[in-house]
């Protein structure tokens, strides 16, 4: 064994490492805070949509919060967490010692805590926080936002450091660090799915970093990039935005594919099936991603040619998602399953990832669009993609995982509790919201006609349910870590095939100093 | 684990029978729509085309979810490890891999065509019947109707709930948030075609029961039109995030039989008359006061404070502007503040509900100028710039 040195002592070994395990365990950590921070927002808009009229808070801040609630989740929570994992897995998956660039990789770590709390800041500045959405659309976020704005701008651009130089270093490692004998064909699909995801990062990154420049000139600097009446076009910004926005959505859910590609094997006791389609499918599935953008846009007034292109290429996205749950289906097909808690969340994630999925094709059709479009009906759909398709392959793949990086078992039956409330306080909440879109509801209301009461209701005690579920979550990661059942075996889960569950169980501080050797 | 899988799979499924349920009992439509579920398919043609293709795809979703969803619990269920030890080690099938690449594109076809016609007919504006401009405004909205032959009317529609609903002081109404001061009225059985606009941040107009939503973008115009085949009120709300009152600027649509238009046309043409003749008049004080008072609470109290205390704009009472030079206040209303929320309110008001606010700020909360405005003036001064 390499480990002939461990860790640093104390406080420094935190903020000058440069072991791909430690600065994937502060990602871990930094995104589920950020995770109980963005819920606790959303904790706020569910209480005051509880019940019709103004109770708890004022439209002003409901504003702020449904702002926050979606920047802090999207930057937050969900990509550092893959990051995080990606950090701690891909590493180990490709028989390598560590990332390839491991001080930016501190960097890129660092960057994130400063940057969230100038953004969370924001909201005890003199005017409030954001109030424009996570979408931010020009003018409301240039002429008409508060002066907090420039914060925002200044949190984006270095979220978007951090992303471009975690993504570059994810590249870097994959394409130069795998172990001799592991073809690209022959990588574990996290690695691919997160091969794809670094390269859309790197590419749309810069186009979000674009758009808020393009703001701060307008706010600051005389600009009219967004104002027709200085020859520019509020509608631009949305392009633009979009032209990020939408790859983005894909790099929130194609390392949540990555994880459910092993956890579905290695609980089916049965190899992934249809490899290789999985990786043409990721691929088409980013590719098409770039050219997809406006349908996020068709009531904009774009022409119909125009419209006509994107909602095609908005449904073609249906054939490589169904090819990947179709995979995945199959390949519990005649297997041999159990249902540990991992397993539990990656069937959750397929079946309601494709709930979201069907919602998706449903707004894809633009003439429907023009009934469902900032309705409900759209909080409904995202939500289940995002939630159930990444927050669900993030808990599926911490109780994969948590085993190999402490050492420790989590409580099983703690874990199911945490599943079974999580998937019923989920639904609850979410389902209805398509009820209350197709009825007229529109989205980012803090108040609402009285027909829409009873599903709202259930909505908000949903979302409480789900809220909670979460802090058993935690409770039962702290537990695991302070007295968690020892686990030596270097597999830990039967159907283990990749090569981290070669390495010894708690994974040592090094791994894989000398490269393994692959059949 | 038995248990918990027959329990996964009923949970799972729930929602799904649910739905199907929902939609396939007709009766569910006619209960209190406070439980409605769907999409109302509306009062026009191209509203039921949506309908029927949001069906459509719908079911097509559903009976792919039941046969798809069917195999994968089916899997959960048989091949457990307690029931089947030994898993298989197939993992590819080429023919089977290409069978269900194509046949989803086979099936997106099926719903590409008809969507095809439905948004071709969508963007058919041509020979409108009538053109209505629609400007959206923090936080209302202004019809204007294009009259090709004379003057142009338009007004301003604001929320009319109290309040008092809002803050739960009072029982809410059933049209809460849904009421405005001034409906917009279309004449049946005829293509209007609808002029969309914003005059600050981005607003979208949407009436489900028409089946429009359009986006409002300030200094661009998008088009949109409906045919109403039933006479009736139907109300909708802005779409697209507009700032704090984002909730609180509904749609009201009128649509009656073309005679009762016409007659209301005709009040809206007589009462632009009588503004017009206003203009001259020679208002007291008090006459102002009492006029600017009601401008005051539906065009600036949402910023400036019921009784002028401020909020998300300055405080008028004792404020220097208002208890300032008379231009300075004047410009300040008319030409609003350039680069805040402050508008522009020369387009937004005639100049006697300019003249009677104005005067009215500077004789309320406090402030006792004791000075006015009179129409004629506002008028000498949007021509003096």
């Amino acid at each position: 064994m390499g480990a002939h040195h461990g860790p640093a002592k104390g406080l420094t070994r935190w903020l000058f490492t440069t072991n791909h395990k430690d600065i994937g365990t502060m990602y871990l950590w930094f995104s589920f805070a950020m995770f109980l921070l963005g819920g606790s927002f959303a904790m706020i808009i569910r209480a005051e949509l509880f019940q019709p009229g103004l109770q708890i808070v004022q439209p002003e801040f409901f504003n702020q919060m449904t702002t926050m609630h979606g920047l802090v989740m999207v930057f937050g929570a969900i990509m550092p967490a893959f990051v995080g994992l990606a950090n701690w897995m891909i590493p180990m998956m490709i028989g390598a010692p560590d990332m390839a660039l491991p001080r930016m990789n501190n960097w890129s770590f660092w960057i994130l805590p400063p940057t969230f709390l100038l953004l969370a800041s924001t909201l005890l500045m003199e005017g409030g926080g954001p109030n424009f959405g996570w979408t931010f659309y020009a003018p409301l976020s240039t002429t008409y936002a508060p002066p907090s704005v420039t914060f925002f701008i200044f949190a984006v651009h270095a979220m978007g450091i951090s992303s471009i130089m975690g993504s570059i270093n994810i590249i870097a490692t994959v394409v130069n660090m795998r172990a001799p004998g592991m073809t690209y064909m022959k990588m574990p699909m996290f690695v691919w799915t997160w091969l794809i995801t670094a390269f859309l990062l790197v590419a749309v990154m810069p186009v979000l970093a674009g758009a808020v420049t393009m703001m701060l000139m307008d706010i600051h600097f005389g600009t009219s990039f967004f104002s027709a009446a200085g020859g520019g076009d509020p509608v631009l910004f949305q392009h633009v935005f979009w032209f990020f926005g939408h790859p983005e959505v894909y790099i929130i859910i194609l390392p949540a594919f990555g994880v459910v590609s092993e956890v579905i094997p290695t609980f089916s006791r049965k190899p992934l099936f249809g490899y290789d389609s999985m990786v043409y499918a990721t691929s088409s599935i980013a590719f098409l991603s770039f050219i997809v953008w406006a349908h996020h846009m068709y009531t904009v007034g774009m022409p119909i040619a125009g419209e006509l292109f994107f909602m095609y290429a908005t449904m073609l996205i249906a054939v490589p998602t169904a090819a990947k749950v179709f995979n995945w289906i199959t390949t519990m097909f005649k297997g041999s399953i159990t249902l540990e808690t991992p397993m539990l969340f990656a069937i959750a994630k397929v079946f309601l990832f494709t709930v979201g999925g069907f919602s998706g094709l449903m707004l894809a059709i633009a003439p429907a669009d023009f009934q469902y479009h900032d309705s409900y009906f759209v909080v409904a759909h995202f939500h289940y993609t995002m939630v159930a398709g990444a927050i669900f392959a993030l808990s599926s793949a911490v109780y994969y995982w948590i085993p190999k990086w402490t050492g420790k078992m989590y409580n099983e039956s703690m874990g199911k509790a945490h599943f079974w409330i999580s998937f019923i306080g989920f639904n609850l909440t979410f389902f209805p919201q398509h009820f209350v879109g197709l009825a007229g509801m529109p989205r980012r209301i803090p108040d609402y006609n009285l027909m829409f009461a009873d599903f709202n209701m259930m909505s908000s005690i949903g979302a409480f349910i789900y809220g909670a579920s979460q802090l058993l979550f935690l409770f039962n990661i702290v537990r695991t870590i302070t007295h968690g059942k020892p686990v030596s075996d270097p597999k830990v889960w039967e159907g283990g095939t990749t090569l981290e569950w070669t390495v010894p169980t708690p994974a040592p501080y090094h791994t894989f100093t000398t490269p393994p050797e692959l059949k | 684990m038995y248990l918990q899988a027959k329990r996964l799979f009923k949970l799972a499924l729930s929602p799904v029978l649910m739905l199907l349920s929902l939609f396939s009992t007709g009766a569910w439509a006619e209960q209190a729509e406070r439980w409605q579920t769907n999409m109302a398919p509306g009062i026009t043609e191209v509203g039921h085309q949506i309908y029927d293709l949001h069906m459509w795809v719908f079911y097509i979703c559903v009976v792919t979810g039941i046969v798809v969803f069917g195999v994968m619990f089916y899997s959960v269920f048989a091949y457990r490890k307690e029931r089947h030890q030994e898993p298989a080690t197939f993992h590819e099938n080429t023919r089977v891999e290409i069978a269900w690449t194509i046949v989803p594109f086979l099936v997106l076809l099926f719903m590409a065509v008809p969507a095809t016609k439905t948004l071709i007919e969508i963007y058919d504006t041509d020979d409108a019947d009538l053109d209505i401009l629609i400007t959206g405004y923090q936080w209302k909205w202004k019809y204007e109707y294009i009259n090709p032959n004379g003057d142009n009317i338009s007004f301003f529609s604001n929320l009319l709930t109290d309040g008092a609903e809002i803050a739960n002081t009072e029982d809410k109404g059933s049209n809460y948030l849904l009421e405005v001061d001034e409906p917009v009225v279309i004449p049946v059985n005829k293509k209007v075609r609808f002029l969309v606009t914003a005059n600050d941040v981005l607003h979208a107009w949407w009436v489900p029961a028409l089946a429009v939503k359009r986006d409002a973008i300030p200094g661009f115009i998008n088009e949109a039109w409906t045919k109403a085949t039933e006479t009736g009120v139907f109300r909708g709300q802005c779409a697209e995030l507009c700032g704090r009152n984002h909730g609180f600027m509904p749609i009201v649509v009128n649509v009656v039989e073309e005679p009762q238009y016409e007659a209301w046309l005709g009040e809206k043409q007589a009462a632009a008359a009588e503004i017009k003749e206003l203009m001259a008049k020679d208002f007291s004080l008090e006459e102002l006061v009492e006029r600017g008072k009601s401008v005051y609470t539906s065009s600036c109290a949402a910023c400036h404070g019921a009784n002028g205390e401020g909020g998300v704009g300055k405080a008028i009472a004792g404020s220097p502007i208002a208890t300032g030079a008379m231009k300075e206040h004047t410009a300040r209303v008319v030409d609003g503040v350039p680069g805040t929320a402050m508008p522009a309110f020369g387009s937004q008001l005639n100049e006697v509900d300019l003249a009677a606010v104005i005067t009215y700020q500077r004789n309320a909360f406090g402030n006792n100028m004791g000075d006015m405005l009179q129409p004629v003036d506002i008028y000498k001064f949007k021509k003096g710039q």
